[in-house]
């Protein structure tokens, strides 16, 4: 019940973007694939096997302390990029004010990578609209399930090739037709007077 | 004995008890599956996704200009901070910066945003639990901002107000006195509030210790925005990673220490006096200079530059018939589909379906299409009097027609952005509203993601709600306040 006002006297920044991707490059050569810089924002490509690790290195090492998971999405590449998918995470140091993201590839024909729940809580619900968006699996999630879309819906409506306005754009609505269909049966019972 | 026998006839059970879609307290349609023992909860399952409209999937297809109105529907009690944190991101993309002035406004409409929302939340938190006079009071002055909100652009909720590069128009006078008013009485106003529940003994018996999370759970949970900073971490966006005017205004932050719905609620209160005093500081500071960046590559250039007043605006085109090859160039490009002919034979314009877009103009090589200024609603026989060869044409008639066709193109394909990913994140009043773009090098962004705050904060409703009362769902509900337009984008 103490509520106060603190003028934040912010930390110097932490570490450049670059040297973050020096470290994750040092710890796993093996596992980094290429480092893009874009607008004073640094993305790692790694492989997809030890992502839990590189997360998990990220997450706990004193200097990096990267405990802020911002967001964690998907991007379809189709016919761009040899890899089809490359799930995104999005990072940050409350503490350190630095910031790094790590894009891991993901290949079509098997589209599962190891779920980051175990280290944020908060990437449960992320990875569930991940798998309800792009029908990336997660392994290890606690409760994989749509969450956005309805339980029995088909298909995944992120990705690029699925139509904007829905496979069944054409057709109407069997809702729809239904209702249409009961109201002409029913016209003969209308009141006119 | 007797209650061995007992137990045999009844069994006790969890019991499911269905909250929502359709329930006063979940602030939308937001469904939440209590299973409970008794009155306490043991586990909470939140659905969401019945306002999913797929804003992402659209922004895939509207070039960047057009996907700004999708966001006021979002958040729709906060629309201008969603605009705000829209823009900035694409101005990040871009590689643009917006001028002083509009940075400035931006700062000053973005915490009135943000007083307006913790407004309607303090009314309806404060309803859910029980003290309905404060809702009363709250609405009078969200009133007040939203009139506002409405002198500056016409709009009361979805403003669209900022635009990638600036803002859309410079504020009235008028605006800035009777903000200035407002500020001055607004103060004493939130002290209204506090006398009707700050010590109400009910309010703190509802609100003190309930739903508490530890400083570092609160992060590991993707917690963000006032429902952090209650449990006492100081991560405000604002200072970490300020945009727009932020950098050039003091400001505190509140933060709490206890991390329940108490602190959570001072933590708000606290908020709003910090942006009543930001919003005096960007008035007084307010910069003269434009409110658009001044960058034709990336941003529309205003209404009488694009078109010349002396441009004419009842011409007609018309293709030459003489020096027409009928190379079907015009006849690809037309947008409207108004021109006709096979190939190797001059082409027709249907005059009645022409929009005037002037990129056949631009397009011929043969200089067989040109203008006749003046010709609009001329038959094809006395247009054909009338038409000279496009290089007899006046000069500023030539000019006003090219830049017609760069701002043609520039709404239908969007601007050139150079390849790139970007997440620019910004503090809205629910938290962190992070914008990640991915872009091809089209005018249209590759992937467009939303990072909602209230999509998170309802992932942890299960974790603040375990062990309390059926009561207190609505409580917790309340103080992470969120809004399921957001939520499910």
């Amino acid at each position: 019940m103490a509520v106060t006002e603190v003028r934040l006297t912010l930390q110097p920044l932490g570490l450049a973007p670059n040297d973050i991707a020096e470290k994750i490059k040092e710890k796993f050569p093996t596992q980094v694939l290429e480092v893009v810089d874009f607008r004073d924002q640094v993305s790692v490509i790694v492989k997809k096997e030890q992502i839990v690790a590189i997360l998990k290195f990220l997450h706990d090492d004193p200097l990096l302390s990267l405990d802020h998971l911002q967001d964690l999405t998907a991007v379809d590449y189709m016919k761009k990029k040899e890899i089809r998918f490359e799930v995104v995470y999005n990072l940050y140091s409350t503490r350190h004010r630095h910031r790094i993201r790590i894009r891991a590839q993901v290949p079509e024909n098997d589209p599962k990578i190891d779920s980051a729940v175990v280290i944020w809580a908060g990437a449960d619900w992320h990875e569930r609209e991940c798998y309800d968006m792009f029908g990336i699996t997660f392994a290890g999630h606690p409760d994989l399930r749509r969450i956005l879309m309805p339980e029995d819906w088909e298909g995944f409506p992120l990705r690029k090739d699925y139509p904007l306005k829905g496979p069944e754009f054409d057709k109407d609505w069997t809702g729809f037709t239904d209702v249409v269909k009961r109201s002409k049966e029913l016209k003969e019972f209308e009141w006119e007077g | 004995m007797i209650q061995r026998e007992a137990e045999k006839i009844f069994e006790t059970r969890e019991l499911n008890v269905n909250m929502g879609p359709q329930h006063p307290a979940t602030h939308g349609v937001l469904r939440l599956v209590l299973d409970m023992d008794g009155e306490t909860i043991v586990n909470v399952t939140p659905y969401v996704g019945y306002l999913h409209r797929g804003i992402e999937k659209l922004g895939e297809n509207l070039s960047y200009f057009q996907a700004l109105p999708l966001t006021d529907r979002m958040d729709y009690v906060s629309a201008m901070s969603n605009n705000i944190g829209y823009c900035v991101a694409v101005e990040k993309l871009f590689g643009i910066e917006a001028p002083e002035r509009a940075k400035y406004i931006r700062t000053i409409v973005g915490e009135m945003s943000r007083i307006a929302n913790h407004l309607l939340w303090l009314a309806t938190h404060a309803l859910d639990i029980g003290a309905m006079t404060v809702f009363l009071y709250c609405f009078r002055e969200r009133e007040w901002i939203l009139d506002l909100f409405e002198m500056i652009c016409g709009a009361r909720l979805t403003v669209t107000y900022p635009r990638v590069g600036g803002v859309r128009n410079d504020v009235p006078q008028a605006f800035l006195d009777s903000l200035w008013k407002f500020t001055d009485e607004f103060p004493s106003r939130i002290r209204e509030y506090e006398t009707l529940i700050d010590q109400n003994r009910i309010w703190l018996q509802r609100t003190v210790g309930i739903g508490v999370i530890s400083a570092e759970e609160a992060v590991n949970w993707g917690m963000t925005g006032p429902t952090l900073r209650g449990s006492g971490v100081a991560y405000d966006i604002r200072k970490h990673m300020p945009y727009d005017a932020y950098d050039q205004v003091e400001f505190d932050v509140p933060i709490g220490t206890e991390g329940d719905t108490y602190d959570r609620y001072r933590c708000r209160m606290l908020e709003m006096r910090q942006s009543n005093s930001i919003i005096r500081q960007c008035i007084e500071k307010l910069p003269a200079g434009p409110v658009m960046a001044d960058d034709p590559k990336f941003v529309l250039p205003p209404k009488d530059k694009m078109m010349p007043v002396t441009h004419p605006t009842d011409m007609a085109y018309f293709i030459i018939e003489k020096a027409c090859k009928g190379c079907g160039m015009c006849l690809r490009a037309c947008p409207a589909k108004a021109i006709t002919g096979e190939k190797k034979k001059p082409h027709k314009i249907d005059q009645s379906l022409c929009l005037q877009c002037s990129t056949c103009f631009t397009t011929c090589k043969f200089k067989s299409l040109t203008v006749v200024p003046g010709g609009k609603g001329m038959s094809d026989d006395k247009l054909a009097e009338l038409a000279v060869s496009p290089d007899k044409l006046p000069d500023d008639i030539k000019e006003a027609q090219q830049a017609l066709t760069r701002q043609f193109d520039f709404i239908k394909k969007g601007p050139k952005v150079p390849e790139g990913d970007v997440y620019v994140a910004t503090e809205v009043p629910k938290g962190e509203l992070g914008f990640y773009f991915v872009s091809d090098g089209t005018g249209k962004p590759y992937r467009m993601r939303v990072r909602a705050p209230s999509f998170i904060h309802a992932g942890c409703l299960p974790r603040l709600c375990k062990g309390h009362l059926v009561a207190d769902v609505i409580a917790a509900i309340g103080t992470i306040d969120i809004v399921l337009g957001e939520c499910d984008r």
